[in-house]
Protein backbone atom coordinates (compact mmCIF):
# COMPACT_ATOMS: atom_id res chain seq x y z
CA UNK A 1 0.00 0.00 0.00
CA UNK A 2 0.99 3.54 -0.95
CA UNK A 3 0.00 6.69 0.22
CA UNK A 4 -1.41 8.91 -2.69
CA UNK A 5 1.92 10.99 -2.53
CA UNK A 6 3.77 7.78 -3.42
CA UNK A 7 1.76 7.16 -5.97
CA UNK A 8 1.33 10.42 -7.98
CA UNK A 9 4.88 10.65 -7.94
CA UNK A 10 5.00 6.77 -9.23
CA UNK A 11 2.89 8.15 -12.04
CA UNK A 12 4.51 11.73 -12.76
CA UNK A 13 7.76 9.61 -13.61
CA UNK A 14 5.85 6.23 -15.01
CA UNK A 15 3.40 8.82 -17.85
CA UNK A 16 5.87 12.24 -18.01
CA UNK A 17 4.50 15.53 -17.94
CA UNK A 18 4.45 18.34 -20.56
CA UNK A 19 4.45 22.04 -19.57
CA UNK A 20 1.66 24.19 -20.56
CA UNK A 21 3.12 25.75 -23.54
CA UNK A 22 4.35 22.56 -25.30
CA UNK A 23 0.57 21.55 -25.35
CA UNK A 24 -0.78 24.92 -26.80
CA UNK A 25 2.46 24.84 -29.58
CA UNK A 26 1.31 21.57 -30.57
CA UNK A 27 -1.01 22.08 -33.67
CA UNK A 28 -1.48 17.86 -34.27
CA UNK A 29 -2.72 17.42 -30.56
CA UNK A 30 -5.49 17.70 -28.62
CA UNK A 31 -6.02 19.41 -25.01
CA UNK A 32 -8.16 17.48 -22.87
CA UNK A 33 -9.90 19.29 -19.96
CA UNK A 34 -11.15 16.44 -17.63
CA UNK A 35 -12.27 19.09 -14.91
CA UNK A 36 -16.30 19.46 -14.51
CA UNK A 37 -18.31 21.52 -15.94
CA UNK A 38 -18.12 23.98 -12.74
CA UNK A 39 -14.84 24.59 -13.59
CA UNK A 40 -14.60 24.67 -17.25
CA UNK A 41 -17.32 27.21 -17.22
CA UNK A 42 -15.17 29.53 -15.57
CA UNK A 43 -12.48 29.17 -18.42
CA UNK A 44 -10.63 26.41 -20.44
CA UNK A 45 -7.56 26.58 -22.87
CA UNK A 46 -9.01 27.64 -26.03
CA UNK A 47 -10.46 24.57 -28.34
CA UNK A 48 -10.34 22.25 -25.62
CA UNK A 49 -12.08 19.15 -25.84
CA UNK A 50 -14.01 19.01 -22.41
CA UNK A 51 -14.89 15.99 -20.94
CA UNK A 52 -15.33 15.48 -17.22
CA UNK A 53 -12.82 12.85 -15.49
CA UNK A 54 -15.92 11.12 -13.44
CA UNK A 55 -17.21 10.62 -16.95
CA UNK A 56 -14.15 9.92 -18.88
CA UNK A 57 -14.11 6.11 -19.71
CA UNK A 58 -17.94 6.68 -21.16
CA UNK A 59 -17.21 9.56 -23.08
CA UNK A 60 -13.86 9.68 -24.43
CA UNK A 61 -14.13 7.42 -27.53
CA UNK A 62 -16.74 9.38 -29.05
CA UNK A 63 -14.94 12.79 -28.60
CA UNK A 64 -11.82 10.88 -29.55
CA UNK A 65 -11.72 8.81 -31.69
CA UNK A 66 -8.15 8.79 -33.01
CA UNK A 67 -6.13 7.21 -30.14
CA UNK A 68 -2.71 8.14 -32.04
CA UNK A 69 -3.17 11.68 -31.62
CA UNK A 70 -1.34 13.26 -29.00
CA UNK A 71 -3.51 14.14 -26.16
CA UNK A 72 -2.61 16.94 -23.35
CA UNK A 73 -4.75 16.22 -20.66
CA UNK A 74 -5.23 19.15 -18.26
CA UNK A 75 -7.09 19.69 -14.97
CA UNK A 76 -6.88 22.13 -12.06
CA UNK A 77 -3.12 21.50 -10.96
CA UNK A 78 -2.44 18.73 -12.32
CA UNK A 79 -3.07 16.08 -10.67
CA UNK A 80 -6.35 14.57 -11.68
CA UNK A 81 -4.75 14.93 -14.97
CA UNK A 82 -2.40 12.22 -13.79
CA UNK A 83 -4.77 9.67 -13.37
CA UNK A 84 -6.97 10.58 -16.23
CA UNK A 85 -3.84 9.98 -18.15
CA UNK A 86 -3.53 6.65 -16.18
CA UNK A 87 -7.19 5.66 -17.86
CA UNK A 88 -6.17 6.53 -21.22
CA UNK A 89 -2.88 5.27 -21.93
CA UNK A 90 -4.84 2.12 -20.59
CA UNK A 91 -7.75 2.42 -22.55
CA UNK A 92 -5.19 2.97 -25.66
CA UNK A 93 -4.29 6.47 -25.58
CA UNK A 94 -0.79 6.06 -26.35
CA UNK A 95 0.21 9.62 -26.64
CA UNK A 96 -1.97 10.39 -23.69
CA UNK A 97 0.31 12.97 -21.89
CA UNK A 98 -0.62 15.26 -18.10
CA UNK A 99 -0.11 18.50 -18.32
CA UNK A 100 2.14 19.81 -15.34
CA UNK A 101 0.46 22.69 -12.71
CA UNK A 102 -2.53 22.29 -14.83
CA UNK A 103 -5.29 25.19 -15.96
CA UNK A 104 -3.41 27.52 -13.41
CA UNK A 105 -0.25 27.25 -14.71
CA UNK A 106 -1.78 27.43 -18.30
CA UNK A 107 -3.45 30.44 -17.69
CA UNK A 108 -0.22 31.77 -15.25
CA UNK A 109 1.91 31.57 -18.85
CA UNK A 110 -0.65 34.10 -20.70
CA UNK A 111 -1.65 31.01 -22.99
CA UNK A 112 -5.26 31.28 -24.66
CA UNK A 113 -8.22 30.72 -23.10
CA UNK A 114 -11.99 31.21 -23.73
CA UNK A 115 -15.36 30.67 -21.70
CA UNK A 116 -16.96 28.36 -22.81
CA UNK A 117 -20.59 28.53 -23.65
CA UNK A 118 -22.10 25.81 -21.15
CA UNK A 119 -25.49 24.89 -19.63
CA UNK A 120 -25.92 25.92 -15.83
CA UNK A 121 -26.08 23.87 -13.12
CA UNK A 122 -30.68 23.47 -13.30
CA UNK A 123 -30.04 23.14 -16.79
CA UNK A 124 -27.30 20.04 -16.73
CA UNK A 125 -30.25 18.68 -14.75
CA UNK A 126 -33.08 19.25 -16.32
CA UNK A 127 -31.57 18.05 -19.72
CA UNK A 128 -29.03 15.64 -18.36
CA UNK A 129 -31.02 13.04 -20.02
CA UNK A 130 -30.76 13.79 -23.28
CA UNK A 131 -27.43 15.55 -23.36
CA UNK A 132 -26.08 12.74 -22.72
CA UNK A 133 -27.74 11.09 -25.77
CA UNK A 134 -24.28 11.53 -28.29
CA UNK A 135 -26.26 12.72 -30.87
CA UNK A 136 -26.96 15.70 -28.67
CA UNK A 137 -24.57 16.43 -26.44
CA UNK A 138 -24.49 20.11 -24.73
CA UNK A 139 -23.82 21.64 -27.76
CA UNK A 140 -26.70 20.47 -28.92
CA UNK A 141 -28.24 21.34 -26.30
CA UNK A 142 -27.26 25.05 -26.24
CA UNK A 143 -27.71 24.80 -30.11
CA UNK A 144 -31.79 24.22 -28.86
CA UNK A 145 -31.59 26.73 -26.27
CA UNK A 146 -30.61 29.26 -29.02
CA UNK A 147 -33.51 28.41 -31.44
CA UNK A 148 -36.65 30.12 -32.72
CA UNK A 149 -39.42 27.38 -33.72
CA UNK A 150 -43.00 28.90 -35.10
CA UNK A 151 -46.04 26.63 -34.32
CA UNK A 152 -48.79 27.90 -36.22
CA UNK A 153 -52.32 26.69 -34.22
CA UNK A 154 -52.28 26.12 -30.44
CA UNK A 155 -54.72 23.62 -30.88
CA UNK A 156 -54.28 19.80 -31.58
CA UNK A 157 -51.20 19.42 -33.26
CA UNK A 158 -49.85 22.18 -31.70
CA UNK A 159 -50.36 21.41 -27.99
CA UNK A 160 -47.88 17.88 -28.00
CA UNK A 161 -45.66 19.85 -30.38
CA UNK A 162 -45.62 22.98 -27.70
CA UNK A 163 -45.07 20.82 -25.05
CA UNK A 164 -42.34 18.39 -26.16
CA UNK A 165 -40.33 21.73 -27.40
CA UNK A 166 -40.68 23.36 -24.56
CA UNK A 167 -39.54 20.47 -22.44
CA UNK A 168 -36.60 20.03 -24.65
CA UNK A 169 -35.72 23.26 -24.33
CA UNK A 170 -35.85 25.04 -27.71
CA UNK A 171 -35.69 28.64 -26.72
CA UNK A 172 -37.87 30.56 -28.24
CA UNK A 173 -41.24 29.32 -29.02
CA UNK A 174 -43.13 31.42 -31.29
CA UNK A 175 -46.77 30.44 -31.10
CA UNK A 176 -49.56 31.83 -33.57
CA UNK A 177 -53.18 31.10 -33.25
CA UNK A 178 -56.17 33.53 -33.14
CA UNK A 179 -58.85 31.23 -31.19
CA UNK A 180 -60.12 31.30 -27.68
CA UNK A 181 -60.37 28.04 -25.85
CA UNK A 182 -63.86 26.37 -26.05
CA UNK A 183 -64.30 23.43 -23.96
CA UNK A 184 -64.99 21.03 -27.25
CA UNK A 185 -61.16 21.29 -27.95
CA UNK A 186 -60.10 19.98 -24.55
CA UNK A 187 -60.43 16.56 -25.68
CA UNK A 188 -57.00 17.03 -27.64
CA UNK A 189 -55.61 20.72 -27.10
CA UNK A 190 -54.04 19.48 -23.93
CA UNK A 191 -52.16 22.46 -23.89
CA UNK A 192 -55.56 24.31 -22.63
CA UNK A 193 -57.67 23.90 -19.12
CA UNK A 194 -60.75 23.73 -17.92
CA UNK A 195 -60.52 26.57 -16.14
CA UNK A 196 -59.02 29.22 -19.24
CA UNK A 197 -62.35 28.44 -21.49
CA UNK A 198 -63.06 31.80 -23.00
CA UNK A 199 -59.61 32.42 -22.93
CA UNK A 200 -56.96 33.23 -25.77
CA UNK A 201 -55.52 29.66 -26.89
CA UNK A 202 -52.39 31.71 -26.87
CA UNK A 203 -51.92 32.91 -23.54
CA UNK A 204 -53.00 29.47 -22.28
CA UNK A 205 -50.21 28.07 -23.90
CA UNK A 206 -48.00 30.50 -23.09
CA UNK A 207 -48.81 29.98 -19.14
CA UNK A 208 -48.55 26.19 -20.01
CA UNK A 209 -45.34 26.08 -21.21
CA UNK A 210 -43.42 28.62 -19.01
CA UNK A 211 -45.09 26.31 -16.18
CA UNK A 212 -43.46 23.39 -17.69
CA UNK A 213 -40.21 25.19 -18.21
CA UNK A 214 -38.84 28.68 -17.60
CA UNK A 215 -35.83 28.28 -19.49
CA UNK A 216 -38.13 29.39 -22.57
CA UNK A 217 -39.31 32.33 -24.40
CA UNK A 218 -42.95 32.03 -25.51
CA UNK A 219 -44.19 34.83 -27.78
CA UNK A 220 -48.14 34.72 -27.84
CA UNK A 221 -48.98 35.96 -30.93
CA UNK A 222 -52.78 36.08 -30.81
CA UNK A 223 -53.67 36.63 -35.17
CA UNK A 224 -54.51 34.73 -37.75
CA UNK A 225 -51.68 34.32 -40.02
CA UNK A 226 -52.44 36.67 -43.17
CA UNK A 227 -50.14 37.71 -46.25
CA UNK A 228 -49.51 40.96 -44.52
CA UNK A 229 -48.20 39.48 -41.46
CA UNK A 230 -46.35 36.27 -42.17
CA UNK A 231 -43.30 37.10 -42.92
CA UNK A 232 -42.70 39.24 -40.01
CA UNK A 233 -43.91 36.51 -37.61
CA UNK A 234 -41.77 33.74 -39.28
CA UNK A 235 -38.39 35.99 -39.31
CA UNK A 236 -35.39 34.61 -37.60
CA UNK A 237 -37.39 30.98 -37.30
CA UNK A 238 -35.23 28.28 -37.55
CA UNK A 239 -38.38 25.99 -38.01
CA UNK A 240 -42.00 26.24 -38.36
CA UNK A 241 -44.55 23.66 -37.45
CA UNK A 242 -47.63 23.98 -39.26
CA UNK A 243 -50.73 22.45 -37.11
CA UNK A 244 -53.12 24.73 -38.61
CA UNK A 245 -56.76 24.15 -39.79
CA UNK A 246 -57.11 25.14 -43.08
CA UNK A 247 -55.75 25.27 -46.44
CA UNK A 248 -55.74 28.95 -46.79
CA UNK A 249 -53.08 29.11 -43.97
CA UNK A 250 -51.32 25.65 -44.83
CA UNK A 251 -50.19 27.21 -48.60
CA UNK A 252 -49.23 30.82 -47.01
CA UNK A 253 -47.41 28.60 -44.64
CA UNK A 254 -45.93 26.79 -47.27
CA UNK A 255 -45.42 30.14 -49.34
CA UNK A 256 -43.74 32.13 -46.40
CA UNK A 257 -41.49 28.61 -46.15
CA UNK A 258 -40.04 28.49 -49.32
CA UNK A 259 -39.45 32.28 -49.49
CA UNK A 260 -37.94 32.45 -46.93
CA UNK A 261 -35.95 29.02 -46.72
CA UNK A 262 -37.43 28.04 -43.91
CA UNK A 263 -37.96 24.00 -43.12
CA UNK A 264 -41.99 23.58 -42.55
CA UNK A 265 -42.45 20.54 -40.41
CA UNK A 266 -46.23 19.73 -41.68
CA UNK A 267 -49.06 17.57 -40.24
CA UNK A 268 -52.67 17.05 -41.00
CA UNK A 269 -55.30 14.89 -39.63
CA UNK A 270 -58.82 13.70 -40.50
CA UNK A 271 -60.66 11.26 -38.12
CA UNK A 272 -58.38 8.54 -37.85
CA UNK A 273 -55.91 9.44 -40.29
CA UNK A 274 -52.66 11.53 -39.85
CA UNK A 275 -50.35 12.66 -42.49
CA UNK A 276 -46.78 14.20 -41.39
CA UNK A 277 -43.88 15.26 -43.67
CA UNK A 278 -40.97 17.86 -44.05
CA UNK A 279 -41.13 20.34 -46.84
CA UNK A 280 -37.88 22.25 -47.13
CA UNK A 281 -36.63 23.00 -50.79
CA UNK A 282 -34.06 25.36 -49.57
CA UNK A 283 -32.05 22.41 -48.89
CA UNK A 284 -31.67 21.17 -51.86
CA UNK A 285 -33.53 22.92 -54.68
CA UNK A 286 -35.21 21.04 -57.69
CA UNK A 287 -34.93 17.95 -55.03
CA UNK A 288 -36.67 18.46 -52.03
CA UNK A 289 -39.96 19.42 -52.33
CA UNK A 290 -42.60 21.79 -50.73
CA UNK A 291 -46.38 21.10 -50.19
CA UNK A 292 -47.27 22.56 -53.13
CA UNK A 293 -44.95 19.82 -55.33
CA UNK A 294 -46.72 16.76 -53.37
CA UNK A 295 -51.11 19.26 -53.56
CA UNK A 296 -50.70 21.86 -56.17
CA UNK A 297 -53.92 22.73 -55.44
CA UNK A 298 -56.38 22.59 -52.51
CA UNK A 299 -59.57 20.92 -53.14
CA UNK A 300 -62.77 23.29 -53.89
CA UNK A 301 -65.36 23.47 -51.27
CA UNK A 302 -67.90 20.69 -52.59
CA UNK A 303 -64.93 18.31 -53.03
CA UNK A 304 -63.66 19.21 -49.38
CA UNK A 305 -64.53 16.81 -46.86
CA UNK A 306 -67.71 18.40 -45.46
CA UNK A 307 -67.88 20.26 -41.74
CA UNK A 308 -70.30 17.56 -40.73
CA UNK A 309 -67.84 14.50 -41.57
CA UNK A 310 -65.20 15.71 -39.54
CA UNK A 311 -64.43 15.00 -36.29
CA UNK A 312 -60.58 13.47 -34.56
CA UNK A 313 -59.96 11.14 -32.07
CA UNK A 314 -58.56 13.16 -29.31
CA UNK A 315 -54.90 11.11 -29.11
CA UNK A 316 -54.78 11.16 -32.91
CA UNK A 317 -53.05 14.92 -32.84
CA UNK A 318 -51.28 13.53 -30.48
CA UNK A 319 -49.15 10.94 -32.01
CA UNK A 320 -49.14 12.93 -35.41
CA UNK A 321 -47.97 16.46 -33.24
CA UNK A 322 -45.80 14.52 -31.45
CA UNK A 323 -44.04 13.24 -34.86
CA UNK A 324 -43.77 16.98 -35.75
CA UNK A 325 -41.96 17.11 -32.76
CA UNK A 326 -39.36 14.90 -33.11
CA UNK A 327 -38.65 16.40 -36.70
CA UNK A 328 -38.24 19.85 -35.30
CA UNK A 329 -35.75 18.75 -32.80
CA UNK A 330 -33.94 16.49 -35.76
CA UNK A 331 -33.62 19.65 -37.96
CA UNK A 332 -33.09 22.09 -34.91
CA UNK A 333 -29.63 19.33 -33.97
CA UNK A 334 -29.22 18.81 -37.57
CA UNK A 335 -29.02 15.03 -36.92
CA UNK A 336 -30.99 11.54 -38.35
CA UNK A 337 -32.66 11.60 -41.65
CA UNK A 338 -35.66 14.79 -42.09
CA UNK A 339 -39.27 13.25 -43.37
CA UNK A 340 -38.36 15.35 -46.72
CA UNK A 341 -39.44 13.97 -49.73
CA UNK A 342 -40.96 11.15 -47.68
CA UNK A 343 -44.44 11.50 -46.11
CA UNK A 344 -45.64 9.63 -42.88
CA UNK A 345 -49.11 8.42 -43.24
CA UNK A 346 -50.86 6.68 -40.30
CA UNK A 347 -53.81 4.67 -39.95
CA UNK A 348 -54.89 4.61 -36.03
CA UNK A 349 -57.57 2.06 -36.81
CA UNK A 350 -55.35 -0.23 -38.34
CA UNK A 351 -52.37 0.76 -36.14
CA UNK A 352 -49.95 0.97 -39.15
CA UNK A 353 -47.49 3.41 -40.30
CA UNK A 354 -46.75 3.77 -44.10
CA UNK A 355 -43.76 5.33 -45.66
CA UNK A 356 -44.86 7.25 -49.12
CA UNK A 357 -42.05 9.05 -50.83
CA UNK A 358 -42.21 12.24 -53.80
CA UNK A 359 -40.32 14.34 -55.56
CA UNK A 360 -40.01 17.98 -56.26
CA UNK A 361 -41.86 19.24 -59.12
CA UNK A 362 -39.98 20.33 -61.62
CA UNK A 363 -42.65 22.60 -62.79
CA UNK A 364 -43.59 23.80 -59.18
CA UNK A 365 -45.03 27.39 -59.14
CA UNK A 366 -43.55 28.17 -55.96
CA UNK A 367 -40.52 25.62 -55.27
CA UNK A 368 -38.81 25.08 -59.09
CA UNK A 369 -35.31 26.19 -59.12
CA UNK A 370 -36.58 28.82 -62.30
CA UNK A 371 -39.52 29.93 -60.12
CA UNK A 372 -40.52 33.44 -59.53
CA UNK A 373 -40.67 34.58 -55.85
CA UNK A 374 -44.43 34.95 -56.34
CA UNK A 375 -46.75 37.39 -54.16
CA UNK A 376 -49.01 35.77 -51.38
CA UNK A 377 -52.52 34.78 -52.16
CA UNK A 378 -55.67 34.71 -50.17
CA UNK A 379 -57.44 31.75 -51.33
CA UNK A 380 -60.96 31.22 -51.17
CA UNK A 381 -62.09 29.99 -47.71
CA UNK A 382 -62.93 26.67 -47.72
CA UNK A 383 -64.60 24.21 -45.07
CA UNK A 384 -61.70 22.30 -45.32
CA UNK A 385 -61.61 18.95 -42.55
CA UNK B 1 -54.71 -10.31 -64.97
CA UNK B 2 -52.68 -8.16 -62.41
CA UNK B 3 -54.71 -7.28 -59.64
CA UNK B 4 -54.03 -4.64 -56.92
CA UNK B 5 -55.17 -3.75 -53.35
CA UNK B 6 -56.13 0.18 -53.36
CA UNK B 7 -56.25 1.68 -50.22
CA UNK B 8 -58.29 4.26 -49.72
CA UNK B 9 -58.47 7.67 -47.53
CA UNK B 10 -60.77 8.45 -44.62
CA UNK B 11 -62.64 10.98 -46.98
CA UNK B 12 -63.75 8.77 -49.55
CA UNK B 13 -64.66 5.97 -47.86
CA UNK B 14 -68.27 7.04 -47.65
CA UNK B 15 -68.49 6.87 -51.23
CA UNK B 16 -67.96 2.88 -51.60
CA UNK B 17 -69.60 1.43 -48.52
CA UNK B 18 -67.35 2.39 -46.50
CA UNK B 19 -64.72 -0.33 -47.37
CA UNK B 20 -60.47 0.99 -46.65
CA UNK B 21 -59.22 -1.45 -48.54
CA UNK B 22 -60.52 -3.13 -52.13
CA UNK B 23 -58.63 -5.50 -54.63
CA UNK B 24 -59.39 -4.86 -58.31
CA UNK B 25 -58.02 -5.69 -61.59
CA UNK B 26 -55.72 -3.66 -63.69
CA UNK B 27 -52.36 -3.19 -65.21
CA UNK B 28 -51.58 0.29 -65.18
CA UNK B 29 -52.29 2.93 -62.25
CA UNK B 30 -55.18 4.46 -64.66
CA UNK B 31 -56.98 1.33 -65.07
CA UNK B 32 -57.07 0.75 -61.27
CA UNK B 33 -58.63 3.82 -60.64
CA UNK B 34 -61.04 3.84 -63.78
CA UNK B 35 -62.10 0.05 -62.43
CA UNK B 36 -62.77 1.60 -58.87
CA UNK B 37 -65.12 4.10 -60.35
CA UNK B 38 -66.41 2.06 -61.93
CA UNK B 39 -67.60 -0.36 -58.83
CA UNK B 40 -67.77 2.60 -57.16
CA UNK B 41 -70.18 5.09 -59.31
CA UNK B 42 -70.69 7.68 -56.09
CA UNK B 43 -66.77 7.91 -56.53
CA UNK B 44 -66.51 9.69 -59.92
CA UNK B 45 -64.89 13.09 -60.20
CA UNK B 46 -62.86 12.32 -56.85
CA UNK B 47 -59.92 11.49 -57.55
CA UNK B 48 -60.01 12.07 -61.08
CA UNK B 49 -61.46 14.77 -63.12
CA UNK B 50 -63.46 15.43 -65.94
CA UNK B 51 -60.58 14.96 -68.31
CA UNK B 52 -59.58 11.64 -66.73
CA UNK B 53 -56.60 13.00 -65.09
CA UNK B 54 -55.64 12.42 -60.87
CA UNK B 55 -56.80 15.63 -59.86
CA UNK B 56 -54.47 18.01 -58.04
CA UNK B 57 -55.25 17.89 -54.20
CA UNK B 58 -54.92 13.89 -54.66
CA UNK B 59 -52.01 11.64 -54.91
CA UNK B 60 -51.95 7.86 -55.78
CA UNK B 61 -48.90 5.76 -54.63
CA UNK B 62 -47.68 2.82 -55.94
CA UNK B 63 -46.34 0.43 -53.13
CA UNK B 64 -45.15 3.51 -51.47
CA UNK B 65 -44.05 5.42 -54.20
CA UNK B 66 -46.00 8.43 -56.12
CA UNK B 67 -47.34 8.08 -59.53
CA UNK B 68 -47.01 11.64 -60.47
CA UNK B 69 -44.03 12.52 -62.03
CA UNK B 70 -43.31 8.59 -62.49
CA UNK B 71 -45.59 7.55 -65.48
CA UNK B 72 -48.74 9.02 -63.84
CA UNK B 73 -52.39 7.00 -65.15
CA UNK B 74 -49.75 5.10 -67.30
CA UNK B 75 -47.48 3.88 -64.98
CA UNK B 76 -47.58 0.02 -64.53
CA UNK B 77 -48.50 -1.69 -61.61
CA UNK B 78 -47.24 -5.07 -60.31
CA UNK B 79 -49.29 -8.29 -59.26
CA UNK B 80 -50.12 -7.98 -55.85
CA UNK B 81 -49.04 -4.37 -55.98
CA UNK B 82 -50.62 -1.85 -53.32
CA UNK B 83 -52.37 1.68 -54.60
CA UNK B 84 -52.36 4.16 -51.88
CA UNK B 85 -55.30 6.91 -52.25
CA UNK B 86 -54.08 9.99 -50.17
CA UNK B 87 -56.14 13.64 -50.90
CA UNK B 88 -54.67 16.73 -49.37
CA UNK B 89 -56.78 17.31 -45.79
CA UNK B 90 -56.99 20.52 -43.77
CA UNK B 91 -56.47 19.69 -40.45
CA UNK B 92 -57.92 20.01 -37.99
CA UNK B 93 -61.48 18.35 -36.44
CA UNK B 94 -64.13 20.60 -37.75
CA UNK B 95 -64.43 24.65 -37.71
CA UNK B 96 -62.60 25.74 -34.61
CA UNK B 97 -62.63 29.53 -35.68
Amino acid sequence: MSTSRERLDALRAALGEVEPRQAAGDPDGVVLDVREPDETSQGSPTGALRVPKSFLELRVEEALPDRSRPVYVLCAGGVRSLFATEALRALGYERAVSVAGGFSRWKADGLAFEVPRALDAAGRVRYGRQVILPEVGEEGQLALGRSRAVLVGAGGLGSPAAYYLAAAGVGELVIVDDDVVDRSNLHRQILHTDARVGRPKVESAKQTLEALNPDVRVDARRVRLVPENVEEVFAGADVVLDGTDNFQTRYLVNDACVNLGIANVHGAIFRFEGQVSVFHPARERGVAPCYRCLYPEPPPPELAPSCAEAGVLGVLPGVIGCLQGIEAIKLLLGIGEPLIGRMLHYDALRQRFQELTFGADPKCTHCAPDAPVRPYQTLAESCGA
Amino acid sequence: MTSATLRLPTPLRAFCGGQDEVTLEGATVGELLRALEREHPDLRGRILDENGEVRRFVNVFVDGANARGNGGLDADVRDGSQLTIVPAVAGGSGRSR
